[in-house]
């Protein structure tokens, strides 16, 4: 399996294989129903978080409503605290910055601490075709990595493997990255996180190279943060004499206070905890006499797609995201599917409503997303930032079966109906007649109401899929109108 | 046409729709959030840190000012330490009473030599109750973000109540975003196989902190 998303079949297709894998159903059902459970613990303990939330919120529009200010600011402050800032109109563009940054070290490998971005970008494959070996560093990445797999949730990438398969993937693959997985290695999590921790150590303490994405960044004082467990984060942007960052423009927050705000709501919401074990923040480089931390820092500002969501006047409110992963943990379509199905690095409700809008909706996978939902609204309630998920997916459904305008790499344009809603557009627009129309309404119905016996369990042609999982509803003896016109004819009914 | 520019223009082009007269920030956002949760006397703000720190695997240790150089060098005996990397700026007293190999925190070492230590002893910016975190902001007696990272023992010594905060507003209203920042909240851990949680992975597997009266 590649590392890459490409060619990734829909995700009706996708999903259906997923579904019929009950290893993977329940590891993901044992998974997300544990982090559910300890989520709504962590959150109750906040009496203040409805109005955290519509904080996070307010934050997180006002920043997208006047981004180009912040994003100027952010570039002074950065570059005043010594950082170097780079603008990279989409992943090609990113990519080359990043891979000629790392050349410039003369150094051929790289650490990289989690970070979606980079996933988004390609970044990894990017680094090898210009032979420089990137080594994920969270345990999650390591085993999505050392698996050649892909990542299938935001917060647990490795979600979809029970101990006994990292056991196997530990004991395969440790040996041709570096040091090899002790002898006997048994699947207890606790020996398995040993194992990780002297594979990597020894990458760590070598370094010359840090590759990290960012939670936050701070315009007014050009800080970022990284939120993590494990403490490869910090080696990652501490060891290493250079620390390159891939952020999407969305990260921005005008103020250190709004830090306050996330601080409080990013953890209790993706891990379940009052805090992440550890947050690293940091403000350009230190002064060289203390050395602390990399002496040069580079800053690589990504749009690939966000400008294009910012112009969705519906859409745009998914650049809120702060990536906690809460509404896949709710999903029952994602608990189902898993995180591959969606074929894109950001899976379940977030994802369905990201990757069509940062890639636009002409492949068959991103224009199937948005009905990867049953609609139920859990991701809306629980989402930390109040995105109204279920609102875009509609947005997005209607633009893929009526079309309509959009922005790809900022130009204007008008996208045509999709293929495949051919049958969904006649059957509305027959609707549309035929409730125009009283009178062939009536005759419909009543001609229906006595065929009835004669109709078929399921649709022939386009519509058969649909039938496939569902009964057709059933047609009834008389049609309404009728019924009301011989009982009671609109008149009161005593009660 | 550069990127930056490219960029920026885009932003500027999806944004035609929000008015030019928006709000500005000050009003924009709503802070009718909490400043701290809960009423609390300073002594309970206290017992709250020392709970959340045990809660997420620290072992948390309470002394009066006049104990804590034995409580340290009883840390370090009882976890077999034979070194300890020191921050230039921490109290000499406090390592008064171990005999351990001290090893000063010198810009010039490399990673390689700190991992060969045993244990960190430091002091720290502050600690936030509400969520059982520590606070390093780089100062004299905490040294670089290395040395509370490599060592696999940490012994974090916070001055209560003068360190302990009970919230996240009220600690970065206190702290410098200029100064490399470090919230620890419990040992390394990760939770990434089955979720079950195991402490340390790059960071610290024990981290001890000795909350200090009097002082």
């Amino acid at each position: 399996m590649s590392g890459t998303f490409v060619g990734m079949p829909a995700f009706p297709e996708a999903a259906h294989e997923a579904v019929n894998n009950p290893t993977l159903r329940a590891n993901l059902r044992h998974a997300t129903h544990t982090i559910r459970a300890k989520r709504a613990v962590a959150v109750s303990e906040l009496d203040d978080w409805a109005a955290l939330r519509e904080a996070g919120k307010q934050i997180k529009d006002h920043t997208l409503r006047h981004l180009d200010r912040y994003l100027v600011q952010l570039e002074e402050s950065v570059t005043a605290a010594g950082g170097v800032v780079h603008w990279a109109a989409d992943a090609d563009e990113a990519n080359r910055i990043v891979v000629e940054l790392v050349r410039a070290t003369g150094e051929s490998e790289v650490v990289k601490v989690k970070s979606m971005a980079t996933q988004e970008i390609g970044l990894n494959e990017a680094l090898e075709a210009a032979g420089i070996h990137a080594y994920e560093t969270d345990l999650a990445e390591l085993i999505v990595q050392l698996g050649k797999d892909r990542p299938s949730h935001i917060l647990v990438p490795a979600i979809h493997r029970n101990r006994g398969e990292i056991r196997d993937i530990f004991t395969r693959e440790m040996s041709e990255w570096g040091r090899p997985a002790p002898e006997g290695l048994t699947d207890t999590p606790a020996e398995l996180a040993e194992a990780a921790r002297l594979h990597l150590r020894e990458k760590f303490l070598r370094a010359k190279v840090g590759v990290s994405g960012a939670n936050f960044m701070v315009a007014e004082t050009g800080t970022m943060m990284v939120v993590e467990s494990e403490g490869n984060g910090r080696m990652c942007l501490t060891l290493p004499e250079t620390l390159i960052s891939v952020v999407g423009i969305e990260k921005t927050v005008p103020t250190w206070r709004d830090l306050e705000v996330f601080l409080q709501t990013l953890p209790r919401s993706s891990t379940a905890e009052r805090m992440n074990p550890y947050t690293s923040m940091w403000t350009g480089t230190t002064d060289s006499d203390t050395a602390d931390g990399p002496r040069t820092f580079h800053l690589v500002l990504i749009d690939n797609g966000r400008t294009d969501t910012l112009a969705d006047e519906v859409g745009r409110q998914a650049l809120r995201c702060i990536r906690c992963s809460a509404c896949l943990n709710v999903c029952p379509v994602y608990e189902r599917a898993g995180g591959h199905a969606y074929g894109s690095v950001y899976p379940g409700p977030i994802g369905a409503i990201l990757s069509p809008q940062l890639r636009g909706t002409q492949s068959e996978i991103d224009a199937s997303l948005p009905y990867a939902s049953s609609l139920c609204g859990a991701c809306y309630e629980v989402c930390p930032v109040a995105i109204d998920i279920p609102e875009v997916l509609v947005h997005l459904r209607e633009r893929i079966a009526e079309g309509g305008p959009v922005t790809r790499e900022g130009n204007k344009a008008v996208l045509k109906p999709a293929k495949g809603h051919a049958a969904e557009r006649a059957a509305m627009r027959a609707a549309r007649w035929a409730f125009g129309h009283p009178g062939a309404l009536r005759t419909g119905q009543r001609l229906a109401s006595r065929t009835r016996r004669f109709h078929p369990r399921t649709l022939p042609g386009p519509g058969r899929a649909w039938s496939d999982t569902r009964d057709l509803p059933a047609v009834p003896a008389e049609p309404f109108r009728d019924w009301w016109q011989r009982t009671q004819g609109g008149k009161d009914v005593p009660k | 046409m550069s990127s930056r520019e490219l960029i920026l223009g885009r932003v500027r082009r999806a944004l035609a729709d929000v008015p030019r007269d928006d709000t500005p920030y000050e009003q924009a956002v709503p802070r009718g959030y909490l400043r701290e949760h809960g009423a609390r006397s300073v002594a309970e703000t206290v017992d709250l840190l020392a709970e959340n720190l045990a809660d997420y695997r620290a072992l948390v240790h309470r002394c009066a000012a006049g104990e804590l150089a034995a409580t340290i060098a009883g840390l370090l005996a009882a976890h077999g330490s034979a070194s300890v990397v020191v921050p230039a700026g921490l109290d000499e007293t406090w390592l008064a009473a171990t005999g351990v190999t001290r090893v000063p925190d010198r810009a010039e070492d490399t990673s390689a030599e700190l991992d060969r230590v045993d244990s960190v002893v430091t002091g720290c910016a502050l600690a936030i109750a509400e969520t059982g975190t520590l606070v390093l902001d780089g100062g004299p007696d905490q040294g670089r973000r290395r040395i509370t990272l490599v060592p696999d023992h940490h012994i974090c010594v916070v001055r209560v109540p003068g360190q302990v905060v009970s919230s996240v507003p009220q600690a970065l209203e206190r702290l410098d975003p200029g100064r490399p920042l470090t919230w620890i909240s419990g040992p390394s851990a990760t939770s990434d196989i089955e979720l079950d949680r195991v402490e340390g992975v790059h960071g610290p597997r024990t981290l001890e902190v000795v909350l200090v009266s009097g002082g």
